[in-house]
């Protein structure tokens, strides 16, 4: 029964990773997604990985280095990507204001 | 100049929509891997191909020479075409040139090689398509130059005679 447990979470864990890896072959699916040959390797390595202690963090780095921010579907903040991540912020705030104003003008 | 602030405004954003949708317009939407040189070889102990030895990655790349790292399999057409590059280039004595053989089988593997002749020094075997990933690679034929244990060069696809004089200018 433990030892059932302790392969479920390992799964769970090997799942929650590999939902988040990019399959270069098939692309516009993860890696969970996906049943190509290259998917299919990258869960054998993620497996492994988990076993050799890897944290979640640790595997994306690790796969990063090797096929760079495209293999993540969640980037981190980067120089590549802070435009991704701030545009939203600035659209929102300069949506804010517009509307802001014209309530104070109104009022 | 209130008044005027607004239309503006609104002008730039599409404007600037315009310009990123237009430049996304040309990309192309498949993504290769950044070729990321000077990156340490990975690590990795394989069985050989044509003898049932285990070899270390230390044991096959030693310092101060020049090796071509080729994955292959006998299932993959480009690996075909390129096969008598890979055959010309085995002939230059400074350069080593070692095998992957990717997800295949070895009878396959070794009627491959009987029939279009054997460029490689040594096979490493990936039978489960791991090893690649270490190397960054993503399917098959895949072509790295190592010096000093780096990755030097890498080349996605079948290499070709442009290919070839390259390699042989970057090891002279």
């Amino acid at each position: 029964m433990a030892i059932n447990n302790l392969n479920a979470n390992e799964n769970s864990e090997r799942n929650e990773i590999t939902k988040n890896l990019r399959c270069l072959i098939c692309q516009g699916q993860s890696v969970y997604d996906s049943d190509s040959d290259f998917a299919n390797s990258m869960k054998i390595l993620v497996d492994r990985k988990l076993d050799e202690g890897l944290s979640e963090k640790e595997i994306y780095t690790y796969f990063k280095e090797k096929y760079g921010d495209w293999i993540l579907y969640d980037p981190g903040l980067n120089k590549n990507t802070y435009l991704l991540w701030l545009l939203p912020i600035l659209i929102f705030l300069f949506g804010g204001a517009i509307i802001a104003k014209s309530f104070i003008l109104k009022k | 100049m209130k008044n005027k602030l607004i239309p503006y405004s609104i002008i730039l954003i599409f404007l600037i929509i315009f310009a990123v949708f237009y430049k996304s317009l040309k990309d192309t939407n498949i993504y290769t891997p950044e070729t990321k040189i000077n990156n340490d070889i990975p690590i990795f102990s394989a069985e050989l191909l044509l003898s049932n030895e285990n070899l270390n990655s230390t044991e096959i790349f030693e310092l101060d020479k020049f090796y071509l790292l080729n994955i292959w399999a006998s299932w993959c057409v480009p690996c075909r075409d390129e096969h008598p590059i890979l055959m010309s280039l085995s002939k230059n004595n400074k350069l080593i040139i070692v095998g992957m053989n990717y997800k295949d089988n070895k009878k396959n593997a070794k009627s491959f090689l009987d029939e279009l002749g054997n460029p490689y020094e040594k096979i490493i075997l990936d039978k489960n398509g791991t090893n690649s990933i270490e190397w960054g690679a993503f399917g098959v034929p895949e072509t790295f130059i190592i010096y000093n244990n780096k990755i030097i060069k890498k080349y996605i696809g079948p290499l070709n005679n442009e290919l070839l004089i390259e390699i042989q200018k970057i090891i002279k």
